[in-house]
């Protein structure tokens, strides 16, 4: 931390807020206290100034400063800097202060809190930023989190905000070797406590819309092209893509399956849509009818119930559940 | 909550600096005790940023201090700062972070809805002209399980009213229904779940119950109480520490079933030498029926090592299922 950069970077957004016209570097060098005497060396300075001021979201605006000068001239205009008026009751600068707690991340929970200081900053009242997640009125004891511990969250977060392509390498499920990814990346997304990120994958053949789950990048994410070449398709919406990644449960393509099960055992089965009755043939069992669509991932399941779930309907799904328990035994 | 250990850039110095003159200017005065508070610093560091805006000078062309400000007897008055008398308008991601969290809570029905509603317009109209872009929060989203049990309206008002519930509850491990009376003292929305927090009346301590594991549950016309010594889960590290009595479990894993290893907290996970495509997974849990479950879904894509107890359960309930089959 440089105290005298910052002092600087503080008087140059006085300075410019306060300037009725543009101002030039040099009039800009005369008034602001700390930068370097040589050119070249305040040239530079200058330039990552300016850089780290459009950082932080302040408006920096250039024009020429008088009729018949043709020198760039600097200003920032009030009304594009000052937040606008927003006034909140108790209850909902409570419900912000939970919202602005959630981040767990090292790349939102310090927006998160600058955004929160601001509003608090903005209103006389108790502000957000005032009293914590167990006394906020209008959600009393609720203690929501959102983290993100996948060490390719923060670039693709950053590739999303300023729409750059990337690549990275990626282990899919059910493959021993990594795969070169070239994505332009939609949007990130939080399903079930796992981060996804959804977009167009160029080196897919065909190339096509993919979702990669972060946690099976392996390796650094790269920037593969300039800010602002990603266009997001209109009408995009990232958590509808991420949704349904993975599931196959609910397709349209889903059998009918018939099980007896052990009464009192096997809930995880018996929940809705499937069918219970007590089974007439077997005493103690019941006759459960269900539906699937992924006949692996069912046989799986059925299996994992060990002696309290028997298929009896299709074959094949029998086969799949006789061959996984047989499969625990060769191992 | 910035984490004041750490160092942080002039930039990160000079954003809080433009939040803290407004916010000593729309209070007119206040302690130096609840502004360090507000902003996380401790009065050192508030005391440095004072020191810092107060000293700044500009060549006009003779120099002068354009912020005035006095700390006396611990209360910050600000008598002059016209430029940055207001907050700087949110930056993009500023305004996306607060916006996704607001979202989730509303759609995992934490909170008064038409409450949070209402702060999400005002927000957005608030950041209507962010830099950046405004439809960047759109571009971060969470999907939440729909609630369509109604569970965590119903616990919330339970919360609020102090009330205690009746819960008829599914243990996935023992593959069995349980019936519990439970004190609520929190709701966690956390791992992509939502947990009801309570006493559990049956086992005397802090339980976590995972919502869509609940199959019933009824508000009981008696007044929950929560023993003063119970003490609440720690959320930010981690909601299932392993506890000295746990035991550890090893398991051989295939890599194509490598989602064991992102579905449940491992120790340690190591590839094998000498066997490409298997995983060395070490996990500790309170209870082993959902490791044996496990086990037997995954049929030839692993093996449990250790403890020899569960190595041979694991085999016996497959032979027994398997004589279903005969």
């Amino acid at each position: 931390m440089s105290k005298r950069r910052t002092e600087r970077l503080l008087s140059i957004v006085v300075l410019l807020l306060s300037a009725r016209r543009y101002l030039t570097a040099e009039e800009i060098r005369r008034a602001v206290i700390g930068y370097p005497e040589q050119d070249a060396a305040f040239k530079r300075t200058f330039e990552r100034d300016k850089d780290e001021l459009r950082e932080l979201g302040i408006p920096l605006e250039t024009g020429t400063p008088g009729l018949f000068d043709d020198e760039v001239g600097y200003r920032i205009p009030r009304q594009d800097y000052e937040l606008p008026d927003i006034h909140l009751t108790a209850d909902e600068a409570a419900v912000l202060g939970i919202a602005a707690r959630v981040w767990r991340s090292a790349e939102l929970s310090g927006a998160a809190f600058g955004a929160m200081l601001k509003l608090t900053a903005a209103s006389s009242g108790p502000g957000p930023a005032d009293g914590d997640d167990e006394a906020a009125p209008a959600a009393p004891g609720i203690v929501p989190r959102l983290t993100t511990q996948e060490p390719a969250f923060g670039p693709l977060w950053e590739a999303v905000r300023d729409r750059r392509p990337v690549t990275f390498s990626y282990l899919a499920s059910g493959r021993a070797a990594a795969s070169q990814r070239e994505l332009e990346p939609w949007g990130v997304v939080s399903r079930r406590g796992h981060w996804y990120v959804a977009g167009h994958d160029r080196a897919a053949r065909p190339p096509g819309t993919r979702v990669f789950r972060m946690s099976r990048i392996s390796g650094p994410v790269k920037m593969a092209g300039q800010a602002g070449t990603v266009a997001v398709p209109p009408g995009t919406d990232v958590r509808e893509l991420v949704k349904d990644w993975g599931t196959t449960r609910d397709r349209d393509d889903a059998r009918p399956a018939t099980l007896m099960v052990r009464a009192g055992a096997g809930l995880g089965l018996r929940r809705p849509p499937a069918r219970t009755e007590p089974s007439a043939r077997k005493p103690g069992w019941d006759l459960v009818t269900t539906r699937f669509a992924d006949l692996t991932w069912f046989a799986q399941y059925v299996a994992s119930f060990g002696p309290d779930a028997e298929v009896t309907d299709p074959p094949d799904l029998r086969d799949a559940v006789i061959a996984c328990l047989k499969g625990v035994l060769s191992t | 909550m910035t984490g004041t250990a750490r160092m942080v850039t002039s930039g990160e110095r000079l954003r809080r600096l433009l939040a803290l003159v407004p916010y000593v200017i729309s209070r007119k005065s206040v302690s130096l005790k609840e502004t360090a508070a507000t902003f996380g610093l401790t009065e050192r560091e508030l005391i440095d940023d004072l020191n810092l805006a107060w000293c700044m000078e500009l060549n006009g062309p003779q120099p002068y201090c354009p912020i005035d400000l006095s700390y006396e007897g611990g209360e910050i008055v600000v008598s002059q700062a016209e430029a940055i008398d207001r907050p700087l308008r949110l930056a993009a991601d500023e305004a996306s972070a607060l916006l996704v969290a607001l979202r989730m809570l509303g759609d995992v029905g934490g909170g008064d809805a038409a409450v949070v509603d209402s702060v999400i317009e005002k927000l957005g109209a608030a950041a209507g002209g962010t830099a950046g872009g405004g439809q960047l929060d759109r571009q971060v989203a969470v999907v939440t399980v729909a609630d369509a049990s109604g569970h965590a309206a119903t616990l919330t008002q339970a919360l609020a009213d102090g009330r205690r519930v009746h819960l008829r509850y599914y243990v996935p491990g023992r593959d069995e229904a349980t019936e519990r009376d439970v004190d609520p003292m929190r709701l966690l929305m956390a791992e992509g779940r939502t947990y009801l927090e309570g006493w559990c009346r049956r086992a005397e301590g802090v339980r976590l119950f995972r919502l869509d594991r609940v199959l019933d549950l009824a508000v009981l016309d008696v007044p929950a109480r929560v023993p003063d010594d119970a003490a609440p889960v720690d959320v930010d590290a981690g909601l299932f520490r392993p506890s000295p009595s746990d035991v550890t479990v090893v398991l051989r894993v295939s890599t194509t079933a490598r989602w064991v290893t992102e579905s449940y907290p491992c120790e340690s996970v190591t590839e094998i030498d000498g066997e490409p495509g298997w995983l060395l997974v070490s996990l500790r849990t309170p209870d082993t029926g959902w490791v044996r479950r496990l086990a037997l879904r995954l049929g030839d894509a692993a093996r449990v090592e250790s403890p020899a107890r569960l190595v041979a359960e694991v085999r016996a309930t497959a032979k027994a299922a398997l004589t279903l089959y005969e």
